[in-house]
């Protein structure tokens, strides 16, 4: 008897969101790092005020991309050979152990995006010229950071050879999505449409679900 | 599937259907063998005890035989599934495997490590209290496995074995680390899997232990049983 494939990708998203509760690992440790990194940057390049204006924005999303790839992978990868075995043994779909554990680390993302964007304004004066578009750009970000950080975890779990190329699958792909969160602000500061970055976003996401799902059998059969 | 096992059920030498049919099965990683040339079968209602020291090759074998390694020559079946093809997938649902290593998380308690068993396979939540009362757990359902002894941790992995119900047990050192009463119930879980139609693989280093219930055992060293 097993369940029906939402329920096992809810079963795997309410487990890992559960032990990151008892855990803390995002809220005590990556959240603050985050958020002295943007901390930092000002220090850095001094107290000019347009500049960090100028800059904010970026840093916000560059801050976002590399800490929340970890968030992503650091949630996939906490598990040991033994839990591995047996979700395996539970016959659940690995494409919705893919899921599941993407959709644990979209929800950490989205938490962690919006207290880095609070800090963001704070400490860089960041002009709110189209921030009615933060929610959206903030969900396409998160989902294709959760996916693009839960299928590199996959690869790391398969050796300790495989770990070296995650950096290499890592930076392509989250390069589409740096590039569509920041054009999209500059595009509504020119007052230019900014749809083509968002959908820019949403295809790097939905290739990255497609890869995902397809190799989720192989990636747990090797690990 | 491979087509002699499809609509029939195959007779071993006992007599009864066979669960666990291996011919010459080797294993192999890297250039290293880990298991050679084993031939075994375990049939229905019956209980196999393998016994070697460290290093034999037992946990490899039972690994094997829970689908999670495929072996590299050959002829493999459990459940009438070629364990070398995709329909190994399919039986995993009836394999209840209990390695010796717990596999619970260690944040969850054991009610949460339960819970998400019985999610994940469609049962019951009621199931969880009923199985962890069963292995003498009620009291420490809201324990985190991270406190628990490994004697209760393997409980807790017995308890998620009575829920699933499995067709094939699979249990690696099942008795260590466990007292009297918990000794017990891990020989009263294979009793139970064997009188209900099931077949139980036992693997340890203890050999007087298994001996009191499985119904026919093996020795291996090197790989090989001998």
């Amino acid at each position: 008897m097993t369940s029906s494939f939402g329920t096992q990708v809810s079963a795997i998203a309410r487990r890992d969101l559960l032990r990151e509760r008892r855990a803390g690992e995002v809220l005590w440790v990556t959240l603050p790092f985050g958020a002295i990194a943007l901390l930092l940057i000002p220090l850095a390049v001094g107290p000019d005020a347009p500049t960090l204006q100028a800059i904010g924005l970026g840093m916000f999303w560059v801050i976002v991309m590399l800490f929340g790839v970890l968030i992503s992978i650091r949630q996939t990868n906490a598990e040991t050979q033994p839990q591995r075995d047996a979700v395996a043994l539970l016959g659940i779909d690995p494409a919705a152990v893919y899921l599941g554990r993407a959709l644990a680390s979209f929800s950490l993302l989205i938490v962690f995006e919006v207290v880095l964007a609070v800090v963001t304004v704070a400490l860089y004066d960041v002009p709110l010229v189209g921030w009615i578009w933060m929610p959206l750009v903030m969900l396409l970000v998160g989902v294709g950071l959760s996916l693009l950080g839960t299928l590199a975890a996959g690869i790391v779990s398969t050796g300790r050879s495989a770990t070296a190329l995650v950096p290499l699958l890592v930076a392509p792909l989250s390069v589409p999505l740096l590039i569509a969160a920041t054009q999209t602000f500059e595009a509504l500061r020119l007052g230019r449409s900014s749809l083509m970055w968002a959908l820019m976003m949403a295809a790097t996401s939905l290739l990255l679900a497609v890869a995902g799902v397809l190799t989720a059998r192989p990636l747990q059969e090797t690990g | 599937m491979d087509s002699s096992f499809v609509g029939h059920t195959l007779r071993g030498v006992s007599g009864t259907t066979t669960i666990v049919a291996l011919d010459s099965v080797s294993v192999r990683v890297g250039a290293t063998h880990i298991l050679r040339d084993i031939s075994l079968s375990v049939g229905q209602g019956e209980a196999v005890g393998v016994f070697g020291s460290n290093g034999a090759g037992k946990t490899t074998l039972l690994r094997m035989l829970a689908t999670l390694i495929v072996p590299s020559a050959g002829s493999a079946h459990v459940f009438g599934s070629d364990l070398t093809s995709d329909d190994r997938y399919e039986i995993r649902p009836r394999i209840g495997y209990v390695g010796h290593v717990p596999g619970l998380y260690p944040e969850l308690t054991l009610a949460e490590n339960l819970g998400f068993v019985a999610s994940a396979r469609g049962i019951g939540r009621s199931e969880v209290d009923r199985c962890l009362s069963a292995v003498g757990l009620a009291g420490a359902a809201d324990r985190r496995a991270e406190v628990c002894s490994h004697g209760m941790a393997r409980r807790a992995e017995f308890a998620g074995v009575l829920m699933m119900e499995p067709d094939l047990l699979l249990l690696d050192e099942p008795h260590s680390a466990l007292d009297g009463d918990a000794v017990d119930l891990v020989d009263a879980v294979v009793m139970r899997t064997m009188e209900s139609g099931g077949a139980a693989l036992l693997v340890s280093h203890d050999k007087d232990r298994v001996r009191r219930v499985v119904t026919d055992y093996h020795e291996i060293s090197g790989g090989t049983l001998v």
